[in-house]
């Protein structure tokens, strides 16, 4: 994204580099979404989602991951009123989704997972429209502003019908951003985009984010979630299984490899070495160890050494840490048995 | 009351109406020309006058009457259904906004373009009868109301329907009719006995007399039963409406 985004809160005040950090700093603790004990039985009986409790923190943003048919769009919909919860409590900001709803709601932007938009309609004026529909003011130098760093602002009088897939779902973000939302869900902010224009979305992501914005997005695409989120919340069969800081969820299920590229084909494992679990790779050129991050003793010495004692040389080593996509699978999969 | 919203609504409605105006035009328009051709030329130079009133002028209330209740209806149906089937209705539900507020930006554009619709019709006749009105305030507020409750209806219909078949039903197979038995082209008295009680239970054929005594001073009813009944079906959109939006049904999850 080539223009910078700069972003006001609903309050109007330009927040500077200075004030992002105290802003953020001054709520890093407070919650600003708060559900508690949500259910959602849809009219045939299924129940999508089953007491589902959550915090989240202002200015965080959390990836909820989870697989097809998890509750994902379900639960984003019964806090932004799509979809009527069918008991528990949810505050935005302090305020009911039900009794407060208008105030609620204010502070809310959403960019639903379908792309929703009139055809017809040009880019400027279906931001415009939901500017007004959320009772703000017109200020048109603001949605320049938006549109410019979503680099949208050269399609500003293109007909929506004349927009490419990845312009159209910027077009959405650009809606839900068009109110200043202290919030923003994003429901699966990349599906269908290539690879160049996700790189993008991060980006844009990234600067809101510096503005202390909140966001929640939900995403198959682990590497998503590991790029972007502060905190991930891992849902499956409507229930949430486990919500954590993102490194330490890395280190709680992470493994680490470590690769030994020889010299020389290795014909034959080192007795001692036979037992421990080590992989020969199909050309006997690499040998690789997998290891807890976690344990105290890793064992790395002794292997080297017991190569080093057998006469294997080595020519290079380098380690990898699982994604968390090897984490999340192992986790759905440890749930499942 | 998000004033803002309303307006937001009314405009980006009233946008799409200006953006396809020719066509928003040409199809009421050339059935009123059409109308006039055969109804009121080929028909009408057959028919002196119904109750002292030539018959091209006589048919011109029945005939703008139509309009409104076609256009207004499928305007406000048509207005409620496209969002509902372009997903796009999400944002109304996730706005700030009251159901008053959506039914006042919606209704009250579907009524505005169904009003400019009967204007322009009014003046299309003019090119072929002479007509003068004889209570102009009366015919505004009888034409503001019927706009209203039947765009009232078209919003419900748009609300109800699954499909584009369940959209166009209603217009086609009730109101059409109503309209048609409902004295547009004829004065109730022409018919003969038993039907004359039967169109009774016709309520268009109260907003077509009450408007049309509002030009000529005639009328199948007296005018203050037209004005009770137009504000009787007016009051009962409103509480169909609001029990849909206190319900939900057909709308949200
Ligand atoms: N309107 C509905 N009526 C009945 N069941 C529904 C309805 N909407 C969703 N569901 C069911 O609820 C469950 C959760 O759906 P939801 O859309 O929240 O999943 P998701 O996590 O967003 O999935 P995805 O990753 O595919 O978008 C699914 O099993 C789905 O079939
Ligand atoms: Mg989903």
């Amino acid at each position: 994204m080539r223009a910078v985004l700069i972003y006001t809160t609903a309050e109007g005040q330009n927040m500077g580099d200075n004030a992002i950090n105290n802003h953020v700093e001054k709520n890093m603790s407070q919650t600003i979404i708060s559900i508690q004990g949500l259910d959602k039985t849809y009219s045939n009986g299924f129940s999508a989602l089953k007491d589902v409790s959550l915090e989240v923190a202002e200015g965080e943003i959390l990836a909820l991951l989870g697989p097809n048919g998890a509750g994902k769009t379900t639960l984003i919909g019964s806090i932004c009123g799509l979809v009527s919860p069918s008991s528990g409590v949810v505050e935005v900001g302090g305020f009911d989704i039900h009794k407060n709803a208008r105030k609620a709601r204010s502070m809310i932007g959403l960019v639903p997972q379908e792309i929703a938009l009139e055809i017809f309609s040009t880019v400027w004026d279906t931001v415009r429209f939901s500017r007004g529909l959320f009772g703000c003011k017109a200020d048109d130098a603001y949605i320049e502003t938006l549109l410019k760093s979503l680099s949208l602002w050269d399609k500003k009088d293109n007909t929506i019908v004349s927009l490419s897939g990845g312009m159209k779902r910027r077009v959405m973000i650009a809606k839900a951003l068009s109110h200043q939302p202290k919030v923003l869900f994003l429901d699966e902010p990349t599906a269908g985009v290539d690879v160049a224009l996700r790189k993008d979305m991060w980006e844009v992501v990234d600067k809101l984010r510096k503005t202390g914005v909140t966001i929640i997005l939900t995403t198959h695409y682990i590497e998503e979630a590991e790029e972007m989120a502060d905190r991930i919340a891992v849902i499956r069969k409507g229930e949430i299984l486990l919500v954590e800081e993102k490194e330490a969820l890395l280190q709680r299920f992470g493994q680490k490899q470590v690769h030994l590229h020889l010299t020389a084909e290795l014909t034959q494992m080192p007795s001692a070495l036979e037992e421990s679990d080590l992989e020969l790779s199909a050309d006997k050129k690499t040998i690789t160890y997998t290891y807890d991050v976690m344990s105290k003793r890793t064992g790395i010495t002794s292997l080297i050494a017991e190569l080093a004692k057998n006469n294997v040389h080595i020519r290079d080593i380098d380690t990898r840490k699982s994604s968390l996509e090897e984490v999340f699978l192992s986790l759905v999969e440890e749930q499942k048995s | 009351m998000n004033k803002t919203a309303i307006k937001a609504i009314y405009r980006s409605e009233m946008k799409r109406f200006f953006r396809t105006i020719a066509q928003s035009m040409f199809s009421p328009v050339l059935s009123t020309v059409l109308y006039f051709v055969v109804f009121g030329a080929a028909i009408g130079s057959r028919i002196e006058s119904v109750e002292g009133i030539a018959y091209g002028a006589f048919i011109v209330p029945g005939l703008v009457m139509l309009a409104v209740l076609q256009q207004s209806i499928s305007n406000a149906a048509f207005g409620i259904y496209f969002p509902k089937f372009t997903g796009t209705i999400y944002e109304l539900f996730s706005a700030p906004i009251n159901f008053v507020e959506i039914i006042i930006g919606y209704v009250g554009a579907a009524a505005t373009k169904s009003l400019i619709v009967a204007a322009v019709i009014l003046i299309t006749a003019t090119f072929f009868v002479d007509i003068k009105i004889a209570h102009p305030l009366w015919a505004f507020a009888f034409l503001v109301l019927t706009a209203l409750s039947f765009s009232l209806l078209g919003f419900i219909i748009g609300i109800w329907a699954k499909n584009f078949e369940q959209l166009q039903i209603i217009p086609m197979l009730v109101v059409t009719p109503l309209v048609f038995l409902g004295g547009a082209f004829y004065s109730a008295n022409m018919l003969p006995g038993i039907w004359q009680i039967v169109v009774k239970f016709n309520p268009v054929l109260y907003l077509i007399s009450g408007f049309r005594w509002s030009f000529f001073n005639v009328a199948d009813v007296p005018v203050m039963i037209s004005l009770i009944a137009i504000s009787l079906f007016l009051f009962i959109c409103i509480a169909i409406i609001g029990w849909i939006f206190k319900t939900g049904w057909r709308l949200r999850e």
